[in-house]
């Protein structure tokens, strides 16, 4: 497969970790904050190769994992009206909201289809014009786009009974609020590939400027993960603090102009809800006036019930890099992939379900 | 209009003795069918292997197979397994109403070409059929026995420290093309399912003269979840090498734009094989020159460390664990 | 977030396209990057091309690569 084979080349693997650990003399906490980057670290096994030097944390860039119980007990309310077909990805399937999953309300006779598109949930209102198609938007500034797009194919195509429940976020105002906690000290931040193809580079320019923190965008092959890392290296053993782009192939420094614009036209943002952090300002994303006919809020009267935490869940601590999963009481104990507690077990890139699937921190 | 089955095709009236009579049994061809008594009458010596298992798969049709021929070949790989020669199996359907006679038809010829290739009959059956919305278009139940040559004893339990971990061919096929037709997935690719009858590779195997201590197939869960069982049953660790493990690149691909790791997707035409150190070369030059075991190879070994563990060396040069599949796989976009 | 695979582009019709990664084929929606061309190769993320990918620097990272593990040998040969 062209561009992701020749990204996991051993051979040249081994040579970058080799150089990683010369040059690596002065600590460095650094965060991968997007979860498909755990997945990919916890896969190829990089923590262990990298020197002792150097920590990696994750941080809490998993779209799934960062849902409020709040929010996604409204898709498991829609998910209860008879007139609804609920269309999401298949990552938030299993994950528990305050009383049930969308998994469980598919099990007790709810119209639940995974898809792997917007496009194939618009197929599907195409196919059930009695019916009302609801599409879960979960996600940062990669799928929002996507998002927003779909709903302006439903504006063009005549589509009438498509909806999209929105509970994307974005990601600069939550590296923001992270930083500005104190709780976390950082010396580089591994930047999220996706999301920056989408908003470019430049919005992580206030992290190496406000606050010192090196930078660098990264792709997810393991060899895009240990150039970043060697790159952050560098800028930690000068003392230089910058914004570069590892992920070249992918990310251009403005990003992607049509795609911001799609995003912009269609979303406009509000206050995001994050698991575990609270309420961030300006760090979610809502329908806009113009387009609440597509908006599930704006159609439906969703009553999803109080929101209820499960006791002794420190997610939330885990995703703000406190702590790790093994820092938890119920981490393997009660909590794990066929009985989870919280979300960062349950999502597929969560911090907690890639220590447990990969034995990151195995024997140690 | 084409044909539909009906309710009275599964009530025991002429319909149903019709459907039997003049289906099935001109299909399977062979005299304890066409006795069509109650149950099938035979005698067989030596230890005995029985099992049974369902088959539910939606859809009933997929690149390179159809239930029918699932249920054949799961049936006969499960008795192989247990290192057993398979002699005779059961058919039992639930069909829901208005299964087109087409459909069952083409999938019972599917089940015919799958037994006369692994050589064994069809003994009985049985059909129910159910109202609609009961079944999901058609599940069948097939039960087979078969008989265990003297001396052969195998067993997830056996593994011992030093054996080698053998993988028959390439991973991921049955799952990936299973997937590939489901509703909201839509992609198309050249995968085939690997559903196959193992009976004769693991024959040779055993001819081979090399002590084979476990021998599973890696159905649901993957390799990683036999490996597990393994490993448990044994109370032994196993360490894999990821770039020996054989995946088809259409299948890697698909893995790709799944988010999904093939090491727990589903395969219906290979097996996993424990076996002594010193003869595993020889075993895997014995498969390659079979039909079904053509890209077999060493992926491991058998070690004291970690036991009740699978460890992956991964290409990076790193070890993680392989667990077991928890739930299913799901199609993920993060 | 987020799972994007390289995909080549193999025809196009308005703004729907048909890509293929190794051997699978998807239909994709070029609406974020109506400048993409047949044989381009892009980003694709839940049905969506993101981005078209730089070929070039492509190379120029993979050459990166290898003058590193270059540099590597000559300093430790082992």
């Amino acid at each position: 497969m062209k561009y992701i084979n020749e990204f996991r080349d051993a051979e040249l693997g081994k040579r970058l970790i080799a150089r990683i650990r010369q040059r690596s003399t002065k600590p460095a906490r650094l965060m991968e904050f997007c979860g498909s980057h755990t997945v990919s670290i916890a896969r190829s096994g990089l923590r262990q190769l990298l020197p002792p030097t150097i920590t990696m944390l994750s941080g809490p860039g998993c779209p799934v994992c960062v849902t409020a119980n709040a929010d996604l007990d409204k898709a498991i309310a829609l998910a209860k009206l008879p007139e609804v077909i609920i269309t999401t990805f298949g990552d938030m399937m299993k994950v528990p909201a305050s009383r049930s999953s969308l998994q469980q309300v598919k099990a007790e006779g709810g119209d639940v289809r995974m898809v792997y598109s917007t496009l194939d949930a618009l197929e599907i209102a195409r196919g059930n014009l009695s019916k009302s198609i609801v599409f879960i938007g979960v996600g940062f500034e990669t799928t929002a786009p996507t998002v927003a797009a779909s709903v302006l194919q439903a504006q063009q195509q005549g589509i009438d009974n498509y909806y999209v429940l929105s509970l994307h976020k974005l990601c600069p105002p939550v590296v923001k609020a992270l930083l500005d906690s104190g709780e976390v000290r950082l010396d580089g931040l591994v930047c999220p590939g996706h999301v920056s193809a989408i908003i470019g580079s430049l919005p992580y320019e206030f992290i190496p400027r406000d606050y010192g923190i090196a930078c660098v965008v990264a792709g997810f092959e393991p060899l895009d993960i240990l150039q970043s890392i060697d790159m952050l290296v560098s800028q930690v053993e000068s003392g230089q603090p910058k914004v570069e782009i590892a992920y070249r192939r992918g990310v251009k420094p403005e990003g992607n102009k049509i795609a911001l614009e799609l995003m912009d036209k269609v979303f406009e943002p509000c206050d995001g809800n994050w698991r575990g952090i609270g309420v961030v300002p300006r760090s979610g994303l809502r329908l806009r006036k113009e387009y609440q006919h597509y908006d599930a809020e704006h159609k439906f009267e969703i009553k999803p019930g109080k929101p209820v935490e499960p006791k002794g869940c420190i997610c939330g601590e885990v995703l703000r890099a406190v702590k790790t999963p093994l820092d938890c009481k119920l981490f393997r104990k009660v909590c794990n992939p066929e009985h989870p507690v919280g979300p960062c077990m349950v999502s597929s890139e969560g911090t907690c379900a890639a220590y447990f699937q990969y034995g990151e921190g195995y024997g140690r | 209009m084409e044909d539909k089955i009906l309710l009275a095709h599964g009530s025991g009236g002429k319909l149903s003795h019709d459907l039997v009579k003049q289906n099935f049994v001109p299909l399977f061809d062979n005299a304890f069918l066409d006795k069509l008594d109650d149950s099938a009458v035979f005698e067989l010596k030596d230890r005995l292997a029985f099992t049974t298992d369902s088959y539910v798969v939606n859809p009933i049709f997929f690149p390179g197979g159809d239930i029918g021929k699932l249920a054949v070949c799961g049936t006969v790989n499960d008795l192989s397994m247990m290192g057993a020669v398979p002699k005779y199996l059961s058919i039992a359907l639930i069909i829901e109403e208005g299964l087109l006679m087409s459909d069952l038809k083409r999938i019972m010829e599917s089940t015919k070409k799958a037994a006369k290739e692994a050589g064994v009959k069809i003994v009985t059956g049985d059909t129910k059929v159910v109202n609609k919305g009961s079944a999901d278009k058609l599940f069948i139940n097939s039960a087979g026995v078969g008989v265990i040559p003297s001396g052969v004893d195998i067993s997830g339990s056996n593994a011992r420290v030093g054996d080698k971990v053998i993988l028959s061919g390439s991973i991921g096929d049955h799952g990936i093309a299973v997937i590939s037709q489901r509703e909201g997935l839509q992609f198309t690719s050249s995968v085939k399912s690997d559903c196959a009858p193992l009976n004769k590779l693991v024959a040779e195997m055993l001819d081979s003269g090399v002590e084979i201590r476990c021998l599973r197939d890696p159905t649901r869960g993957g390799l990683a979840s036999t490996l597990n069982e393994f490993a448990e049953s044994s109370g032994v660790g196993i360490v894999i090498e990821e770039q020996d493990i054989p995946v088809h690149e259409v299948v890697q691909a698909a893995c790709e734009l799944l988010g999904f790791d093939p090491l727990y997707v589903a395969n219906e035409g290979k097996l996993v094989a424990v076996v002594a150190a010193h003869g595993a070369e020889k075993v895997v030059e014995v498969m390659r020159r079979k039909k079904y075991g053509k890209e077999a190879a060493i992926i491991g070994e058998v070690v004291s460390e970690h036991p009740g563990r699978v460890i992956l060396k991964t290409r990076m040069g790193a070890s993680r664990i392989v667990d077991m599949l928890v739930g299913e796989q799901l199609p993920r976009i993060c | 977030m987020c799972l994007a695979i390289p995909a080549k582009v193999k025809s196009i019709k308005g703004v729907e396209a048909e890509v293929e990664v190794g051997g699978v084929s998807r239909k994709a929606s070029i609406m974020l990057t109506p400048e993409a061309k047949v044989g381009d190769y892009v980003l694709l993320h839940t049905g969506y091309a993101i981005n078209v990918i730089d070929e070039e620097e492509a190379q120029e990272t993979l050459k990166i690569f290898q003058e590193i593990a270059e540099a590597e040998d000559r300093e430790s040969p082992s």
